[in-house]
C-alpha cells in the first residue's frame, strides 16, 4: 500500500513521458500535413484539390479512435504491421492535420487580395509570393486556432490507451486497478497532469504570438 | 535630328481627332499597344474593343466615370487581368500570348514573368506588406526578383526613399505611417524595379484630402524625369492637365475621345465628355 499520493508520481511521470513523445511527434506531423493539405486545397490543379479534399473529408468524417484502430488492428490484415508508437503518431497526426488544413486554407484566403496583387506587380515568382508575403501574414492568423488544436491534440493522446500504449492515462488505470481505494487521488493527479501540460503549451503559443506581432500589425 | 522631327509630326497628328492610328508609322516604337482588347466578367463586358498606344516615356492620363473600365485596363497591363479578346504588346512583344506553330496561345507564367519586368503598378490602397518595415518593403523585390545583394538593394532603396521624402522612416512599419507616406513607400517600392511603364490607379483617391498634395508632388517629380511611360488613371483633373502628354476619356468600356490636355479639357468634342467634365466642375472637385 502506498503511504501517500506522492508514491504514484514516478509511475505517472513515466506515462507522461510517452504522452509527451506521442503528442510532440504527432503535432509536428499534423503541422506539416496541415500546410501541405491546406495549400493543396488552394492549388490551381484540380487533381491536387480533389485529392486533398478527399483526405480532409475522410479524416474529419470519422473518429480518431476508429482511425487509430484501423492503423493498428486492421492494417496488419493487409500485411502492414506498424509499431504502436508509429500507429499512434500517424493516426493523431493525420487526424489533426485534416482539421489543421482548414485553418491554413482559411488563413491564406483571409490575406487581402491586394497583397497577392502587389507580389505580382513586383514580379515575384509564385513560390516567392507565398513564402515571403502571404504565409508570413497568414501564419499570424493561424497561431490562435493552432494553439487550440494543439491542446486538443494533447488531450486526445489519451486514446492511445486503447491500443495499450503505456501513456499517462494507461498508467493511471493500472494504478487504479491495483489501488482501488485511491481512485480519487489517482484521477485528480491524472487530471492535474494533463491540465499542467496543456496550460504550459497554450502559454507558450500565446508568448510566441505576442513576440511575432510585436510592433507590426 | 530625324527623331526629333518624328516626334513633332506625332504631336501634330495627335491633334487631329480620329487620326491617332497614323501615329504608329512615325518612327518611334510604342512601348504599349492594345489591339482590339475586350474584357468580360461573366456576362458583363466591361471593355468593348480598346485600341491604344503609348510611346516610351509618354504620360497618358485616363479619365472617365467610375465603372467605365479604367482599372481593368491598367490591371491587364500588369497581368492581373487577362484580356478576353485582342492582344497587348509591351515593348514590341506580346504580353499575354505567345506564338506556337503559327497560332496565338495564352502565355505561361514563365513568359509573363519575363514580360512583367517592364511594368509596375501603384494601387489605390497601397498594398504595402504589413509584416515588413519600410526598408524591407522596398528591398524585398530587388533582392528576391532582381537578385541584387542586400547592400545593392538597400543602397537603391534608401536613395529612392530619400527621393520620396521618407529617408527617416526606414525602420517604421506601414501601420505607423499616414496614408500619404504609405503611398510614397509604394511608389518607391515600384520604382526601384525600374520598369519602363508604370500604371497609377487612382493613387490618391483613398487619401485624406490634406495628404493628396504630397503624393502628387512625388508623381510630378517622377514625370519630370521623363524616361518612364506612365498610365495615370485619375480623377485629379488639374493634375492630369498639368502632367499628361495625352488624355484619354473612356466611358462604358470604350475610348470616347482622346487628345492633348488642352483639347480634352478646354475643347471637348463629344457630348459624353462635355457632360462628364461639367459634372466634375459642378461637384467642385
Ligand atoms: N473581378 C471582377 N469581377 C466582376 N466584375 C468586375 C471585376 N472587376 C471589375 N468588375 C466590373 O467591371 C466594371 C469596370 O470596373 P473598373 O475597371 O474597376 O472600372 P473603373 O476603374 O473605371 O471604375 C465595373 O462594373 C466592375 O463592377
Ligand atoms: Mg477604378
Amino acid at each position: 500500500m502506498p503511504d501517500s499520493w506522492i508514491d504514484f508520481l514516478p509511475t505517472l511521470l513515466k506515462g507522461a513521458e510517452i504522452t509527451i513523445v506521442v503528442a510532440f511527434f504527432s503535432a509536428i506531423l499534423a503541422l506539416v500535413v496541415s500546410f501541405v493539405a491546406g495549400l493543396g486545397r488552394l492549388s490551381k490543379l484540380w487533381i491536387i484539390r480533389t485529392l486533398t479534399a478527399v483526405y480532409v473529408e475522410i479524416f474529419r468524417g470519422t473518429s480518431l479512435l476508429v482511425q487509430l484502430f484501423w492503423l493498428y488492428f486492421a492494417l496488419p490484415f493487409i500485411g502492414i504491421e506498424l509499431p504502436k508508437m508509429l500507429a499512434a503518431i500517424l493516426a493523431i497526426g493525420l487526424n489533426f492535420g485534416a482539421y489543421g488544413s482548414e485553418i491554413v486554407r482559411s488563413a491564406v484566403l483571409a490575406v487581402p487580395k491586394g497583397q497577392w496583387e502587389a507580389t505580382v506587380a513586383l514580379n515575384m515568382k509564385p513560390w516567392q509570393r507565398l513564402w515571403n508575403v502571404i504565409l508570413p501574414q497568414a501564419s499570424l492568423r493561424m497561431l490562435p486556432p493552432f494553439g487550440n488544436q494543439l491542446v486538443e491534440l494533447i488531450k486526445s493522446t489519451s486514446l492511445v490507451y486503447f491500443i495499450t500504449m503505456a501513456d499517462l492515462t494507461y498508467q493511471a488505470m493500472v494504478l487504479r486497478n491495483n489501488y482501488i481505494s485511491w481512485t480519487t487521488e489517482i484521477l485528480v493527479l491524472l487530471l492535474l497532469m494533463y491540465f499542467v501540460i496543456a496550460t504550459l503549451v497554450s502559454l507558450a503559443v500565446r508568448l510566441l504570438e505576442r513576440k511575432l506581432t510585436a510592433g507590426r500589425l | 535630328m530625324l527623331k526629333a522631327i518624328g516626334i513633332d509630326e506625332q504631336a501634330e497628328l495627335s491633334k487631329v481627332p480620329g487620326q491617332e492610328g497614323n501615329r504608329i508609322d512615325t518612327g518611334t516604337k510604342p512601348i504599349v499597344k492594345y489591339t482590339g482588347v475586350t474584357k468580360s466578367f461573366g456576362d458583363l463586358q466591361v471593355l468593348k474593343g480598346i485600341d491604344l498606344e503609348m510611346q516610351p516615356g509618354e504620360k497618358v492620363a485616363v479619365i472617365g466615370p467610375s465603372g467605365s473600365g479604367k482599372t481593368t485596363l491598367g490591371r491587364m497591363l500588369m497581368t492581373l487581368e487577362e484580356p478576353t479578346e485582342g492582344t497587348i504588346e509591351l515593348d514590341g512583344e506580346l504580353l499575354w500570348h505567345t506564338h506556337e506553330k503559327g497560332e496565338l496561345v495564352r502565355a505561361g507564367e514563365k513568359h509573363l514573368h519575363r514580360m512583367r519586368s517592364n511594368v509596375g503598378m501603384i494601387f489605390q490602397h497601397f498594398n504595402l506588406f504589413p509584416h515588413m518595415n519600410v526598408l524591407r518593403n522596398v528591398t524585398e523585390a530587388p533582392r528576391k526578383v532582381l537578385g541584387l545583394s542586400k547592400e545593392e538593394a538597400e543602397e537603391r532603396a534608401v536613395s529612392m526613399l530619400g527621393k520620396v521624402g521618407l529617408a527617416d522612416k526606414l525602420k517604421m512599419y506601414p501601420s505607423n505611417l499616414s496614408g500619404g507616406q504609405k503611398q510614397r513607400v509604394a511608389i518607391a517600392r515600384a520604382l526601384v524595379m525600374r520598369p519602363k511603364v508604370m500604371v497609377f490607379d487612382e493613387v490618391t483617391s483613398a487619401l485624406d484630402p490634406e495628404l493628396v498634395g504630397e503624393v502628387l508632388e512625388v508623381i510630378r517629380e517622377i514625370a519630370e524625369e521623363g524616361e518612364m511611360a506612365m498610365m495615370l488613371i485619375t480623377h485629379e483633373m488639374d493634375f492630369a492637365k498639368e502632367i499628361a502628354d495625352r488624355v484619354i476619356f473612356g466611358a462604358e468600356g470604350r475610348i470616347v475621345e482622346q487628345g492633348t490636355p488642352e483639347e480634352i479639357f478646354d475643347n471637348p468634342k463629344s457630348d459624353r465628355l462635355q457632360s462628364f467634365l461639367q459634372r466634375f466642375r459642378s461637384n467642385g472637385i
